[in-house]
Formats: C-alpha cells, structure tokens, sequence
C-alpha cells in the first residue's frame, strides 16, 4: 500500500552495509499518522487520503480542528496533509487507521520533503552560486557583487526595467522542498524509525513527509521493476 | 527516547566493540577483507598507527608503513566490517596525539622509542582481537 508518511528528523549517522560501504543516513522517526479524512469522487470530487500527525495539546487547537479529528477518534493533531491516491486504492483506507512505518516496508526508494534551514538575507553567491568579481586586476569593494544586471532592453524585457524573474540577493532557505529518490536504507517497525540514504531539508527536530518515490532515473526504476518481477 | 538515545542505538548496531586497546605510536597489524568478484581474502596492513581521529561509529585511524623506502598511509574505520581483525604488534612511545612528523623524517629517526611510560595501564589488555570470524558476524546480523 502506497502511502505518505508525516514523521521528524531526528538527525544524520552512518550505517556498514553487508557489503561493508559506509553510508550516510538520516534518521527520520515516521508515523503513526491517523488517517483524519478520506476524499471520495462522489463527495469530494476527487480521490484523496488526509493525515494527521504528532499530538498537540486542546488548548493549542481550535475546536473545528479538535472536532475534525474527533471524528475520526482521535487526539488533535498538529500537522495535516493530504495526498492523492488512485481511486481503486481509497477503499483501503479508513477512518481513523493508524499508519506506521510498516506501511512503507519494501518500498526501495522515497521522496522526502521538509521545510529549508532559513538563512536570512544573502548575496547572489550564497543563494544563486554566482562567481563573484575578480579577488584582484583592480576590483575594488565589489569582490562578491553579481556584476552587470542588464542593460538596454535586457533579456528582451524591453525598456522599463528588468525581466521578471532576475535572480538577485534575498531571503534564502525556509522554504518547501523536496529531495527525490532517497535510499531507503533501514526500517524499524519497531522504534517506527526509517533511515533514508543522504540528507534531508530541515533541522533536526523538523517535520517532514515521506512518499514513495514518484519518478526515479533509470538505475533506480530497474531495480524497482526487478523487486517487483 | 531521547533523539541522541535513538541515534546511538543505531550506531550500536554497527559499532564494534571487540578492538583491542591501542594508541597512537603503536605498531599494528590490519586484517583487511578483500572483496574480488566472489572471493574474499584478507590482506594485512601492518604499520604505526599515526592518528586516530573521531570517536565511536566514526573513529578512524591513519596507519603509516614503509614499503620499498616510500611512505604508504592508510585510514581505516574502526568499526567497518571490513576490517576483519586488528593485532598490537608493538607498544611505542609517543608524546603527541597525531605523529604526522613521521612523514619528514627518514632513516634511524623515523624509529618510535617503546613505551616506557603508562606501561601499568597496558597489562593484560588483549593484543589481538579473539575470534575474529564470529566478532565479524556480529554487526551484519544485525
């Protein structure tokens, strides 16, 4: 069963494979996720499955948010998400169930997302990876500046000013994102813990959502195709 | 469980406790697994250990021998399951943490002095590590 999954990243480590490779995990403490509503075609139009995840106290809540979740028996929640799923497959959820890690056992590859690290207000080297000036030949006070920004009817944006979308120094980080086709390295059913190859955004502590992985490249989707058979 | 408890139960799945004691200044020998197509053989690197650098999962250390007078430094992870067994050939004496001046010097002075000092501490420490096969086994079980 294909499902998403709300869980926190509790950090980085490594782990020895049977082949004795050192590999840089992420630990990420996922579920168990009540399922708080699911979305039909009749009622809803579409097909869809909405989650809830880590308890928040009442009067942290608000009573429509307490209520919702009472009605599929449970605690108030702090985090909702909703994910898509095909309509053959919305009879296998149901109000209330309680998904875990286990939901997401022999599924090889995922997608994780998280909220960035915010960086504040940063230069076009930080954000964008411009190159900067030149560190001599004469620059002077301009060492990490981003250099021209255009000139007449740059870019063809045509007098008035630039073309939208110029990339230039601002608000980096804290943002939604989404890193694609991780390892899954380790479940444990257990602890309700998976361990997923590489990085994750966020800090540790963070929220983040695990879905099976939507697209792969080549290497990885064989695999997939061969565990299937 | 608090986050670090939960990461360290990982780590303990992996990590081995069955490396005897050294410090740097010791010479050592390195069983080191060697996997060639299906077949696996154990070379072994002996050598000064000349650095031992992070702590639990993560401990590493540079062993430096002299082949054919030209300086071989290798770093192994302490707890990879490659590295099959580790054997204290000699105790030596060294005052610094990291003897990276080992790599300027040639001849009679690239000698490290045995240990003198400490030597107390180091009775009845195992010097090799026992059973290695079954201390191999452990952490690809689980």
């Amino acid at each position: 069963m294909a499902t998403t999954l709300l869980g926190t990243k509790l950090g980085m480590t490594r782990v020895y494979n049977a082949e004795g490779v050192s590999l840089p995990v992420t630990v990420i403490q996922a579920g168990p996720c009540v399922v708080t509503q699911v979305r039909t075609a009749d009622k809803d139009g579409y097909t869809a499955v909405q989650i809830g995840f880590g308890d928040v106290k009442p009067r942290r809540s608000t009573i429509p948010v307490m209520a919702h979740d009472a009605k599929a028996g449970t605690t108030p929640k702090r985090h909702h998400r909703e994910f898509r799923v095909v309509a053959a497959d919305v009879a296998k959820f149901s109000l209330g169930q309680v998904l875990t890690v286990k939901d997401l056992e022999g599924v090889l590859f995922v997608d994780v997302i998280g909220t960035s690290k915010g960086k504040g207000f940063q230069g076009t080297m930080k954000r964008h990876n411009f190159k900067g000036l030149f560190a001599s030949h004469g620059t002077e006070r301009k060492h990490r500046s981003p250099g021209s920004i255009g000139s007449l009817a740059s870019n063809r944006g045509f007098g008035g000013g630039l073309k939208k979308g110029k990339r230039m120094a601002g608000h980096m980080g804290n943002e939604r994102v989404t890193v694609r086709s991780l390892d899954v390295v380790r479940i444990d059913a257990e602890k309700g813990l998976i361990l997923v190859k590489g990085p994750v955004p966020g800090p540790a502590r963070g929220t983040v959502e695990i879905r099976p992985s939507v697209r792969l490249y080549k290497p990885k989707a064989k695999k997939v195709a061969a565990k299937a058979g | 469980m608090a986050i670090q408890q939960i990461i360290e139960s990982i780590n303990e799945t992996s990590l081995r406790r069955d490396v005897p004691r050294f410090d740097v200044g010791d010479t050592i020998s390195v069983h080191n697994r060697i996997i060639e197509g299906n077949k696996e053989r154990v070379q072994v690197f002996t050598g000064v250990v000349i650095a031992r650098a992070g702590r639990g999962i993560t401990e590493m250390i540079t062993v430096r021998r002299i082949v054919e007078e030209q300086g071989v430094e290798r770093v192994f992870p302490l707890s990879s399951p490659k590295v099959a067994a580790i054997d204290v050939v000699r105790r030596g004496d060294a005052r610094r943490a990291k003897l990276y001046f080992l790599r300027e010097r040639a001849g009679k002075s690239r000698r490290i002095r045995d240990r003198r000092r400490g030597m107390s501490q180091v009775q009845g420490i195992p010097t090799s590590t026992p059973a290695a096969p079954a201390a191999a086994a452990a952490p690809a079980k689980s």
